[in-house]
């Protein structure tokens, strides 16, 4: 079992059931190939950097999993053969990009507890320090 | 990249100009990765992944921006996912 990432971009045109219908139908394509999702993430319309078969914007969306390498494939095959897919890219996570999707999830889980409760707020603040450093 | 600097300054003394050259002392480039312990540079990121890039969106190189070898590998990867997934663009203008 390794653990892998997907994100792939969904065509803007579909409507918000459609989106979710196609989200929905690759998760299904991973759990019947004996994978587990870890995370799912909708980032929502994005505009794209650059058009892409003539679109401007895209329908983001991000899986995170763990199964057998032959999963890949088989994604990527439902991938291509769906014309609702614009753009997909999945990639296997290596030591350190796993210690850092934990972490990225477990920064999403407090922060949106810090939405329900703002105690919670100091545990932000270091983050947003880090952050700084790095701009220098 | 120390005796570097200390030959020019015996030959700035040798060499006699009007107006006092301005010294300046290069500040020590470093590798933002090594010094602040990132292990791992997100391709979902495009904003931070932008201080890599010149305004066409091209890939800065090590000696401008200090980074260490591992790492601009791993920045080098980085952009070229988020460019893959339109989140940088492949070539643009005036992009800053």
């Amino acid at each position: 079992m390794y653990n892998y990432e997907t994100v792939f971009i969904l065509t803007p045109v579909l409507s918000e059931p459609q989106m979710k219908e196609a989200v929905e139908k690759f998760k299904t394509v991973l759990t019947d190939n004996g994978a587990t999702i870890e995370n799912e993430e909708l980032w929502g319309m994005r505009k794209l950097a650059y058009p892409i078969q003539k679109k401007t914007t895209g329908f983001y969306a991000f899986l995170e999993f763990a199964g057998e390498p032959t999963i890949v494939s088989k994604l990527e095959t439902a991938f291509r053969r769906d014309e609702k897919v614009i753009r997909f890219l999945t990639f296997r996570q290596e030591k350190y990009a796993h210690e850092y999707a934990l972490k990225r999830r477990s920064l999403k889980k407090s922060a949106a507890k810090v939405e329900e409760a703002p105690a919670e707020e100091p545990v932000e603040a270091p983050q947003a320090e880090v952050k700084e450093e790095t701009n220098e | 990249m120390q005796g570097g600097n200390t030959t020019m300054a015996q030959a700035q003394s040798e060499i006699r100009y009007l107006t006092p050259l301005s010294v300046d002392t290069k500040k020590k480039k470093y590798c933002r990765f090594k010094r602040s312990g990132i292990k791992y540079i997100d391709y979902k990121d495009p904003e931070f992944l932008k201080k890599f890039l010149n305004e066409q969106g091209k890939i800065l190189p090590r000696r401008i921006t200090g980074t260490s070898l591992k790492f601009q590998r791993r920045v080098a990867r980085a952009v070229k996912r988020a460019r893959h997934l339109a989140l940088l663009p492949y070539v643009t203008d005036l992009m800053k």
